[in-house]
């Protein structure tokens, strides 16, 4: 029943505690299954799945953007602003802290994207869609120009240690899966709550009709750039996991494909539950390993294929699966 | 209670308010009367803010409101409805009106959950007031168009309004179910003594029934501004908003 509560995103009512108990119990439940399941798992998987929740995270944060009504086509810049921040820090500073690393990915992607979103939050639809990408085609293009950071190519990063203890050469795989899955655990029940409450259900009324809110006394804009805020936030976390992960960073990172995948998933998964988010990047994950294995120069058509069956069958995305329609 | 003073708004060469000066008191229930295109609707947008005079000014208990957008009109207590509703159409009856709760809060929250019971009270209390309860769990997009217009009227209560604005009402609903609508809002509304309610319609009888004063307009002028049987009995009132008298 808590596990339940927590992957359908019901509109509680009752106590504060009483409602975020169950999804506090449900997330702790699944992140513990995850990581107990990651003992048992083959490298490979282990590792896929790392990344399907660090991409994960960098979805998350649009599908918080799409329930104020925007979506963004270019989550790339935050998710390689959090990938280089990482990198960066790693390399040239000497820290090498897995989860400070990710938490500063996040905030640097915060920082370096927030600027921006006075002038987005005016714009809605393909405008503010299409000025995302602008940016992140930008900073694409600022990563493949600068030596300094590598330029086209990129650079290494090496192993990382958590909380000062230097990972062993056979359980590196499984520690960074291992806080990947509880970072992401944690913001997917951070941002369920935030969902349900009060501010939650003012960006849904905000992509309703922002007529009304203002009308209301509600400020859209104000609703628009926090969601941006932690869109960002999100995807910088994602990138700095996944450069982690990887031991890689380059500019691809910010290249528009790489922020239509973000998309991809977002519309695969549906906004009403955070863990549908988290599945379908599995499934991408899964589709694209599976694909380029068996078809190499075709796995987009696999995937393509897959997407259009979710958008007839399933319009509201994985999630409808479990969440009835005319719930929040 | 509110105050226009000179205020003048043309488009291109429509005039839509031609030197209006009015004053209305608190606790008034004035109805806007004039026939399409008279200027009823572009003064109720420039009290809200949606649009601005192109000269004159409009006062909210003394304090200059011309220059203000509307969410900052709304949040000195100027609350309206609209001819089409408004609403959040994928929510639930229940939640448009926390909805609309939360657009006001001043302590809006990131992990309090947004149906908390005390604010969920309220919304049921104001769901009682207009005989809403029914529809609670129903999905906005469903609802039929008077029911729409009720709920439409019952979000903008919950600012607390001092100053509510209803702008057609009873537009799109059925002859039969007019009064009763009508009647229904009323009553909900006589729980707020202190709420003045200026309300634009086309309905004379719901106009007498209803309203302590009566302002007409007629190509961005008034042409009455007084009680109802003054006002509707009102020569002009009666050739340019009623048509009983021949041009």
């Amino acid at each position: 029943m808590a596990l339940v509560s927590f992957v359908t995103s019901p509109g509680h009512s009752g106590t504060t505690f009483q409602s975020h108990g169950k999804a506090v119990l449900s997330a702790t439940l699944i992140g513990t299954l995850l990581v107990l399941a990651g003992l048992g798992m083959p490298k490979w998987l282990t590792f896929l799945l790392t990344v399907a929740a660090a991409n994960g995270l960098v979805s998350l944060g649009i599908v918080v953007l799409m329930r104020s009504g925007v979506v963004s086509f270019g989550q790339g810049l935050v998710f390689a602003a959090g990938g280089y921040a990482a990198a960066l820090v790693f390399n040239k500073v000497g820290f090498h802290d897995l989860i400070g690393l990710a938490f500063l990915g996040g905030l640097i992607a915060c920082l370096i994207a927030v600027p921006f979103a006075p002038l987005l939050s005016r714009y809605r639809g393909i405008f503010f869609a299409m000025l995302t990408l602008a940016l992140s085609m930008v900073a694409y293009g600022l990563l493949m120009k600068l030596e300094m950071l590598g330029g086209s190519d990129g650079f290494n990063l090496g192993r990382p240690t958590l909380l000062g203890w230097n990972l062993p050469d056979q359980q590196v795989g499984y520690i960074v899966y291992t806080v990947t899955i509880l970072i992401a655990t944690l913001m997917a029940l951070g941002v369920h709550i935030y969902f349900q409450s009060s501010r939650g259900l003012l960006m849904l009324a905000v992509r309703e009709n922002e007529l009304r809110v203002e009308y209301l006394g509600g400020s859209v804009r104000s609703v628009v750039i926090f969601n941006f805020a932690i869109a960002a936030f999100c995807g910088g976390l994602g990138g700095a996991l996944a450069a982690l992960a990887l031991g890689h960073i380059e500019p691809n990172f910010s290249y528009w494909t790489t922020s239509g995948e973000f998309v991809f998933v977002a519309i695969l998964g549906g906004w009403q539950s955070v863990i549908s988010v988290f599945l379908a990047s599995t499934i991408v994950e899964l589709v694209r390993s599976f694909s380029s294995s068996y078809f190499p120069n075709s796995w987009q058509l696999a995937l393509g294929i897959f997407l259009l069956v979710v958008i007839r069958f399933l319009p509201r995305g994985i999630g409808a699966l479990w969440v009835k329609e005319g719930t929040r | 209670m509110l105050q226009a003073t000179g205020v003048c708004k043309k488009f291109d060469a429509v005039v839509a308010a031609e030197d209006i000066n009015i004053e209305i008191l608190t606790g008034e229930r004035v109805s806007l009367i004039g026939s399409n295109g008279a200027g009823k609707t572009t003064f109720v947008n420039m009290i809200t803010g949606y649009l601005k005079p192109d000269k004159g000014k409009i006062q909210l208990q003394g304090l200059d409101i011309t220059p203000l957008n509307p969410r900052l009109i709304t949040r000195l207590g100027v609350a309206r409805s609209f001819q089409i509703p408004q609403l959040f159409g994928e929510l639930t009856v229940l939640d448009n009106i926390i909805a609309a709760h939360v657009c006001l809060s001043a302590s809006l929250s990131f992990w309090r959950p947004a149906r908390e019971s005390n604010t969920t009270q309220r919304a049921h209390a104001l769901l009682e007031r207009f005989s809403l309860q029914e529809h609670r769990n129903r999905r906005v997009s469903e609802l039929p168009g008077g029911v729409r217009k009720l709920l439409d009227i019952a979000m903008a209560l919950t600012v607390s309004p001092k100053l509510l604005l209803l702008d057609e009402p009873t537009s799109g609903v059925s002859a039969d179910e007019k009064f009763p609508m009508m009647k229904t809002i009323m009553d909900a509304l006589g729980q707020e003594q202190s709420t003045t309610v200026l309300f634009v319609e086309h309905d004379m009888e719901i106009v007498a029934a209803h309203a302590s004063r009566v302002i007409a307009f007629y190509s961005g002028r008034i042409i009455a501004d007084a009680a109802p049987e003054v006002a509707l009995a009102n020569e002009d009132v009666r050739r340019y908003v009623t048509g009983e008298l021949l041009i």
